[in-house]
């Protein structure tokens, strides 16, 4: 298990490298970062000025290692719209983002492995239609529509649910279904094929052979089978999410990292942009490292060998 | 109190598939006492799966099963239910899978799928069943049998898989064990290993036991009685002495040819096969199912179903016109002699 944590430690290490160099280069996205940084109708002079000031004259590896170096340390830049330290900024927004992930997650979960067990229990039953119904809609509803109806009807309609801000837990409910709905389709299907193949195989009739009760067969031997895949699935999934907040923070007024991407891209703050895509792949990363120790928890046969 | 632990009588299962209704087990009837081996042989497909998970009641959900009787140990299984059905099975029967590889949870260690046999059917401590597991283990042949209640299917051989289901058939002390094909996924060297534990433990146990085989030098040696079953009937049933001493089936013949025998078969002599292939199942058949293999086959044999023979000797049912007839020819010159 060691050696399988460590093989897969390394892998996030050289993902996360990959992930900053991709995110360093946002900075020559829009050509010489000094002729950008240095304003409209800058002379050649203050260019030149702002270069030496940034160090982009010296070699790009170099200034790659100081970026790195000056990032592992916390210091991810400054932000010249906002006066502000970036780091600062990022780590004070990024709970609620986290927090409304999370909600979205569970929210996703909590509807789908129930359908999708149910679905593979009786296969063609109303239920089983009923589940493809849901993991239909969800696919095909775009995710920001879906949000703008939840507002109308629960929001403005009934009244039942604030529609922006994140003053309360209530705020998050709506924000929380509408960025959950949209991965239930995956996770529903994957636990909906999971289920059927596990509970058509010899184990499982070795379980029911034992006269078990047919609780524990479907839960003891079957869906703890199943559930491995879909811990992989929802790491994928949560770094979905983490990308769809952009539209749902934008639209439910939630200060959290999305709604800041939207800000900073409005207002061309590269530094900003920067660091949130350096900190949500490297969230990303740690999560999808997380549901491989989870699944070498979950599975003997990657646990001990 | 009779010594019946299971008797099935006229049990027929039928699968509905898209090109129609396949007729996998057709009225096939048979006992077993207690301390009694019955062995089911046939070829692939015959129906011989399908006839055991039927007692077990562990048929696939579109099966049809259907059965003027249906006891164990003098109990009606149509009157018990569902739910009791779950008390019955791994309690008072239970059944080896032909799949060691793939019939154990990978999941869990071997110590929580032995002891939870157990403790399902009867009120014992966690410890209580953990010591019945390593007995059995050490039973069934496995060494340092405590150590291995942590260890997963994964770091198991197929054998030591198969021993693993056979100590958790036994948890509970059965009646009846139903193994099917226990061995046809191992080596040569561990079937033989594994079907004399079975005999042995059947003895020592005095349960009954139904061992479903293709290996009819199998059958020879610990077979108590034999049931021959083809494309969904039994053909044949008697003792293992007068099934190899004087089999009445044609078909029974021509298994027979197929196997060598020490000292009589020559190195190299050609083995029979049957020639031909065994007839779909789907839909309805007439006359008698062997008849497009036979090489006894007359007119008589395809118009009308063939019945059950039982004048041969007692105990003792033969499904075959010529059969029948030859028997009731010796039968007349005796009373002529
Ligand atoms: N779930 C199923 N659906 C449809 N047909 C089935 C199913 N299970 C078995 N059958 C069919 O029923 C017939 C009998 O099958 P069964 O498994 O009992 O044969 P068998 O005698 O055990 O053969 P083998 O020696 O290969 O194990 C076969 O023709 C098989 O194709
Ligand atoms: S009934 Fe006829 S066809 Fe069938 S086995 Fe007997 S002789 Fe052959
Ligand atoms: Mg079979």
């Amino acid at each position: 298990m060691i050696q399988f944590a460590l093989k897969r430690l390394g892998v996030a290490v050289l993902v996360a490298l990959t992930v900053s160099i991709l995110s360093f280069s946002m900075i020559y996205l829009s050509g010489d970062p000094a002729i950008a940084l240095a304003g409209e109708g800058a002379s050649e002079e203050d260019i030149e000025n702002v270069r030496r000031v940034y160090g982009f004259e010296r070699p790009i590896i170099v200034q790659y290692g100081d970026w790195l170096l000056r990032a592992l340390q916390g210091n991810l830049g400054h932000s010249n719209y906002l006066k502000a330290d970036v780091a600062s900024v990022v780590f004070e927004r990024l709970p609620t983002t986290m927090i409304l992930g999370a909600s979205a997650l569970i929210f996703a979960l909590v509807l789908s492995i129930p359908l999708g067990v149910l679905a593979a229990i009786r296969p063609n039953s109303m239920i089983d239609r009923f589940a493809l119904t849901v993991a239909m809609i969800g696919q095909a509803m775009p995710s920001f529509w879906f949000a703008l109806t939840l507002i109308l009807w629960f929001g403005i309609n009934w009244r039942l649910l604030p529609i922006s801000g994140t003053a309360s837990w209530q705020n998050f409910v709506m924000p929380s279904i509408a960025l959950g709905y949209y991965v239930t389709p995956a996770v529903m299907r994957l636990t909906r094929a999971g289920m059927l193949e596990v509970l058509s195989s010899d184990y499982i009739r070795t379980a029911r052979a034992k006269g078990l009760r047919p609780m524990t067969v479907l839960f003891k031997h079957a869906l703890r089978n199943a559930i491995i895949p879909v811990v992989s699935l929802s790491a994928v999934q949560f770094g979905f999410m983490l990308g769809g907040s952009i539209v749902i923070e934008t639209i439910f007024a939630i200060n959290g990292l999305g709604f800041l991407v939207w800000e900073s891209i409005l207002r061309a703050d590269l530094p900003m942009m920067q660091a949130i895509v350096l900190v949500l792949s490297i969230i990303y990363i740690l999560l999808t490292f997380l549901a491989d120790l989870l699944n070498g928890f979950l599975d003997p046969r990657i646990r001990v060998s | 109190m009779s010594n019946k632990i299971l008797e099935v009588q006229d049990l027929t299962i039928d699968i509905p598939t898209p090109s129609g209704t396949l007729h996998a087990v057709q009225k096939v009837s048979i006992h077993v006492d207690r301390g009694e081996t019955l062995c089911i042989v046939g070829e692939s497909g015959c129906g011989k799966s399908l006839t055991s998970l039927a007692i077990m009641d562990l048929l696939p959900k579109k099966a049809m099963r259907t059965a003027t009787r249906l006891e164990l140990a003098g109990e009606s299984v149509f009157e018990i239910g569902e739910r009791r059905m779950s008390d019955i099975r791994g309690n008072r029967m239970s059944m080896i899978f032909q799949e060691p590889m793939t019939s154990l949870n990978p999941a869990y260690t071997i110590g929580d799928q032995l002891t939870e046999a157990l403790r399902r059917h009867r009120k014992v401590s966690r410890s209580e069943a953990r010591d019945r597991a390593v007995f059995l283990l050490e039973k069934v042949g496995i060494t340092a049998a405590a150590s291995r209640l942590g260890q997963y299917p994964h770091q198991l051989s197929g054998g030591l898989r198969q021993r693993v289901m056979i100590a958790m058939a036994l948890m509970c002390g059965p009646d009846l064990i139903i193994a099917d094909e226990p061995t046809t996924a191992l080596d040569v060297t561990i079937q033989a290993q594994i079907l004399h534990l079975l005999a042995e433990l059947q003895r020592e146990f005095n349960m009954g036991l139904i061992l479903i085989t293709h290996d009819l030098g199998v059958v020879a040696r610990i077979a108590d009685r034999v049931a021959v079953m083809y494309a969904g009937q039994i053909v044949e049933t008697g003792s293992a002495a007068q099934i190899f001493s004087a089999p009445a089936h044609p078909y029974t013949r021509g298994l027979l040819a197929c196997i060598p025998i020490p000292g009589k078969t020559e190195r190299g002599a050609h083995l029979g096969a049957i020639p031909g292939i065994v007839p779909s199942l789907v839909g309805k058949m007439s006359g008698c199912h062997f008849a497009s293999r036979c090489p006894e086959v007359q007119q008589n044999c395809t118009s009308a179903p063939i019945p059950q023979f039982e004048a041969l000797d007692p105990g003792r049912s033969v499904r075959c016109l010529q059969a029948e007839n030859a028997a009731m020819r010796s039968a007349g010159q005796e009373g002529v002699a």
